[in-house]
């Protein structure tokens, strides 16, 4: 395999293309796909990730249930969603091949590993027939290559197991694609130097595997050409792929730098949030102290303990986690200190889909508590917006003394995009100060400005105060039954959190500041919502988004903007939650686009729904939803 | 960077401790337990208490749940959180771990800390938390007027169990002694000195110091204690354990407990001639020998009352802060540009 071919073969060039690499958990398949996520990166690509795996650590090995996915759209402009469905499909077995090819549409490429369509393995996918022989795949490119015989072979002579050969085969495949579409071996094979350093036969054969791959993609025959993704127009600076769970754990680092006071991380372990919390732990040179909680309840609770003692007080969860916690988020209110509570959401209710995404959790951080209990929420709309809304969520903690909601998702969560690297001293200043005086300090006194009361720390002396759950006395902060001190207290609470709108920036429309149709999106709907408003855009079409990163308090140029449309759609990933609160704080006849299958919504479906909203009657679309 | 905000560099200077004397413990809040009630006595002690250690009025602080044992901090002039019900363990663990400066109590109940939170007090006890935590025991539900709690014995009628309770209860210390707890203790509230004795050793330990103190709630359980709390009685149903002694009870000094293999057996003799095989009291032994000791209950035997261990091990705020310290020698490993470039970059130059 070192001869280097007769003649190169041609290159076509193409604006993006979606790739789905599927099979068992146990393939590799994450591993696989962050790969080639990073090389994509590296090659000038813009890119964006979600990576499908299944609730179960290893389900039994060939079946459906045990496929794991990740899937990456990349191209040579702005590509803002992972891409709605496959153009080319790398499936390792029967089983991963049928849970991805109802997705596919007729010309599609499947490239499948044949040596795994054994009859056990077609039995285990519940294949009565060998899809290979069936004609069932005949409306495809299907390009079959007989992976684990091909790894083997090139792996003859290496003092390996049957085993390590066959956990090769999925660094053969990433070969094969990275001559498909012209991206450099050495990220790849660097990286597999670092990770296997301690066991060198690894090294070699997996280094050895990708090289094979590349060549045997060059010299066979079964692709006639390769492919060429120009370089992306992308921002000058430096770049990192990141995580939004990533680009959380980093954010919450960064404000503690920049609040001066040490991040303390409560927590329980929870899909999909658990990543933050590997993250954190390994950052405690930054002060930063993690506490894997014996529950959510005790995570939320040490948090407020911090709180009190007056660190950057964080927990993080996924909606079942936030149920158990509802009650401490409840004293936080009450007692107003500073609290970061993340949400990962996830597919629910109860124990749901907790590998898949969700938008549904919008309602009970907003609602979901006893009394009249509000709470500011704030939401990132991508993974590399995890990292400045974690910080404002910081912020607005910490300047209003109040809970804070952070509402990101399984997609955000997991899902990637390249990332330029801030610089410290481009971010906010979010250091606040504490009282001392005990002459003028009352423990429930406000800021005129803010409504904040004083954070007053334990240590200072003359300070000392108690405060709980019970109501409190304006001002002094004593126990209270008082019936119009609570209706003040009741007021002055829910007005400080409205207060919070005072700093939110003017909405950015995109797009006419006026005309047929407004989208309205939160949350990771937003590469789709974007993606599918610019292509109508292009057309011609009268159609604008609004993309909100404040959900509590909601911007106040909101309702001036809603009423300049004649059609307002909310496209969510959930029943209509936003839909439900834009239509009674505003009275606007919005109309929703709703599904809730765990996955993105897809760009296809958005533009279809704009379009019929575009294309009736001027005088049915107010009326209608009236 | 002050990673741990401390009070402000300017506040007002502190009284010197000596100086601080009980009332300037006292809140000026009116107290709202019932007249009569057990409660008063432990907040009492515990003003007292407090001078003596050295701590500053504004290191300390008292951190409850929910129950009339938790209105605790209100009346005491340090800082202090009334939190919610069963979660006290959990905010101190935060606030401890956070602020390793203060020193930090929990003020709970058999209801709050037994029912309700009896997960986040196994889990602080076995942590080794540095907390000092006072668990009062009355065996019933007062602040909801009246209904069994965890620690109310079999077949109790109640509002809630008109026929008897058909719950077993919880025995306090041995659920701290097999959450592994570091320091075990038991006190009555009637006993100011004996409390205000304990209160002292428990906030001298170094980890989670567990006291039960029997506290008689007078509306709804009346004279659930009364066999150690009354005068007559008392010599005769508690015996106070000391460590290195053996173990003698007993109003003329002239009972004592031995171990027939692992059953204590209370024997009789001359006073000031207690045979030789009296069990010898070790506060430093294996959490085995104290739940021998916890056997000690009545009516059979004297209330077992004093310290069942106290041993040290690894405290777990301090092992935070040690892992906190050793990570951030370098200034190199606490540089936040690096931090977020992380290990593979690119650059996207000027077109
Ligand atoms: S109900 Fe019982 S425990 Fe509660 S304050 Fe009254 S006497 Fe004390």
């Amino acid at each position: 395999m070192n001869s280097s071919p007769a003649k190169p073969k041609p290159v076509q060039e193409i604006d993006s293309v979606t790739i789905r690499f599927a099979g068992d958990s146990g393939d590799g398949i994450q591993l696989t796909g962050g790969q080639f996520t990073n090389t994509t990166a590296f090659a000038g690509n813009d890119l964006s990730t979600l990576p499908d795996f299944p609730a179960e650590i290893r389900a039994p090995a060939g079946t459906l249930p045990g496929v794991s996915g990740f899937q990456i759209q990349f191209g040579s402009h702005e590509v803002l969603t992972p891409g709605d469905t496959p153009d080319v499909l790398v499936v390792m077995n029967p089983a991963a091949l049928k849970a991805n090819v109802r997705e596919l549409a007729p010309g599609n490429v499947v490239i499948l590993n044949t040596d795994a369509f054994t009859a056990q393995n077609l039995t285990k996918a519940g294949y009565p027939a060998n899809p290979l022989e069936d004609g069932s795949l005949s409306s495809f490119r299907v390009i079959p290559i007989p992976l684990t015989g091909l790894t083997d072979n090139a792996l003859q002579g290496m003092q390996l197991t049957r085993t390590q050969v066959d956990r090769c085969k999925n660094f053969f495949a990433l070969g094969i694609m990275y001559w498909l579409y012209e991206r450099p071996l050495e990220p790849t094979s660097n990286w597999i130097r670092k990770k296997f350093q301690k066991v060198p036969l690894i090294a070699e054969a997996n280094a050895k595997a990708l090289a094979a791959g590349h060549a045997y993609a060059e010299t066979t025959e079964i692709f006639e050409h390769h492919y060429r993704i120009s370089k992306a127009p992308i921002a000058p600076g430096r770049y990192r792929n990141i995580t939004g769970n990533e680009a959380t754990a980093l954010g919450l680092v960064t404000a503690s730098r920049l609040a001066q006071r040490s991040v303390f991380y409560g927590s329980y372990p929870i899909t999909p949030a658990s990543d933050i919390l590997h993250e954190l732990s390994k950052h405690k040179a930054f002060g930063v102290r993690t506490f894997q909680a014996e529950d959510e309840i005790a995570a939320v609770g040490a948090a407020i303990g911090a709180s009190f003692g007056g660190l950057l007080a964080v927990t993080g969860t996924s909606g079942p986690g936030i149920c158990l916690k509802s009650e401490a988020i409840n004293l936080a209110v009450m007692l107003e200190l500073p609290l970061v509570i993340l949400n990962v959401q996830r597919g629910g209710p109860s124990t749901g889909l907790p590998t898949k995404t969700e938008q549904a959790d919008l309602l009970q951080v907003l609602f979901g508590r006893n009394g009249e209990s509000p709470a500011a929420i704030v939401a990132p709309a991508t993974p590399g917006e995890c990292f400045p809304l974690v910080i404002e969520a910081c912020r607005i903690a910490m300047r209003y003394m109040t809970p804070v909601f952070f509402l990101s998702d399984g997609y955000l969560g997991n899902g990637s995009e390249p990332w330029k690297i801030p610089r410290l001293n481009e971010l906010p200043d979010l250091r606040v100060e504490h009282p001392s005086d005990p002459k003028i300090f009352q423990p429930y006194a406000r800021d005129p400005k803010t409504l904040a009361r004083p954070w007053a720390l334990p240590g200072t002396p003359g300070l000392e105060h108690r405060i709980g759950g019970l109501e409190k006395q304006s001002g002094t902060g004593n126990v209270s039954y008082d019936p119009e001190n609570h209706d003040r207290m009741v007021r002055l609470r829910a007005e400080k959190i409205d207060g919070i709108a005072r700093d939110i920036p003017p909405t950015p429309v995109l797009g006419p500041r006026e005309g047929r149709v407004l989208v309205v999106g939160w949350g990771s709907t937003y590469g789709t919502i974007t993606q599918a408003v610019k292509e109508l855009q292009k057309s011609g079409e009268p159609v604008a988004a609004v993309h909100l990163r404040h959900l509590n308090p909601l911007p106040r140029d909101l309702g001036a903007i809603l009423q300049k449309y004649d059609t307002v759609l909310v496209p969510e990933i959930n029943m209509g939650q936003l839909l439900l609160l834009l239509r009674a704080k505003y009275m606007v006849p919005a109309v929703g686009f709703n599904k809730v299958r765990g996955q993105p919504l897809k760009v296809s479906e958005i533009h279809v729904k704009i379009q019929e909203l575009l294309n009736r009657p001027p005088n049915e679309r107010r009326s209608s939803h009236a | 960077m002050p990673d741990i905000p401390q009070a402000p560099a300017d506040a007002a200077s502190t009284p010197v401790n000596a100086a601080l004397t009980r009332k300037d413990l006292v809140s000026d809040q009116t107290v709202r337990w019932c007249p009569g009630c057990g409660d008063y006595a432990i907040l009492a002690q515990a003003q007292k208490a407090m001078p003596a250690l050295g701590v500053p009025r504004e290191k300390i602080v008292f951190i409850s749940g929910i129950g009339c044992s938790s209105r605790f901090p209100y009346y005491m002039n340090t800082y202090g959180i009334h939190t919610i019900h069963g979660r006290a363990p959990a905010l101190a663990t935060g606030l401890k771990c956070a602020r390793p400066d203060l020193q930090v109590w929990v003020v709970t109940g058999d209801g709050d800390g037994l029912s309700i939170g009896g997960n986040h007090l196994l889990h602080c006890i076995r942590r080794n938390v540095d907390l000092k935590i006072l668990l009062f025991n009355n065996r019933i539900y007062g602040l909801t007027k009246g209904q069994a709690s965890p620690t109310s014995e079999l077949g109790k009628r109640t509002k809630s169990s008109p026929l008897g309770t058909i719950d077993r209860p919880v025995d306090p210390i041995r659920f701290a002694l097999g959450s592994n707890a570091t320091f075990v203790a038991r006190t009555v509230d009637t006993d100011v000195e004996h409390l205000g004795r304990i209160l002292e050793r428990a906030a001298r330990h170094k980890g989670t110091a567990f006291v039960e103190i029997f506290q008689n709630c007078i509306v709804f359980n009346d004279g659930a204690f009364k066999d150690v709390e009354e005068r007559a009685t008392r010599d005769d149903s508690g015996i106070k354990l000391e460590h290195g002694k053996p173990l003698i009870f007993g109003k003329g000094k002239n009972r004592g407990i031995r171990m027939n293999g692992l059953k204590p057996e209370v024997v009789t003799f001359e006073a000031g001639k207690p045979p030789a095989d009296l069990f010898v009291h070790d506060e430093k032994a294996g959490s085995e020998v104290a739940y021998l000791l916890s056997q000690l209950c009545g009516p059979a035997y004297p209330w077992a009352l004093g310290v069942l261990r106290a041993v040290e091990e690894p405290v777990y705020d301090e092992m935070m802060e040690s892992q906190i310290r050793s990570a951030s020698e370098d200034s190199i490993s606490r540089d936040i540009d690096k931090l977020l470039a992380g290990a593979d970059t690119w650059e996207v130059a000027v077109p």
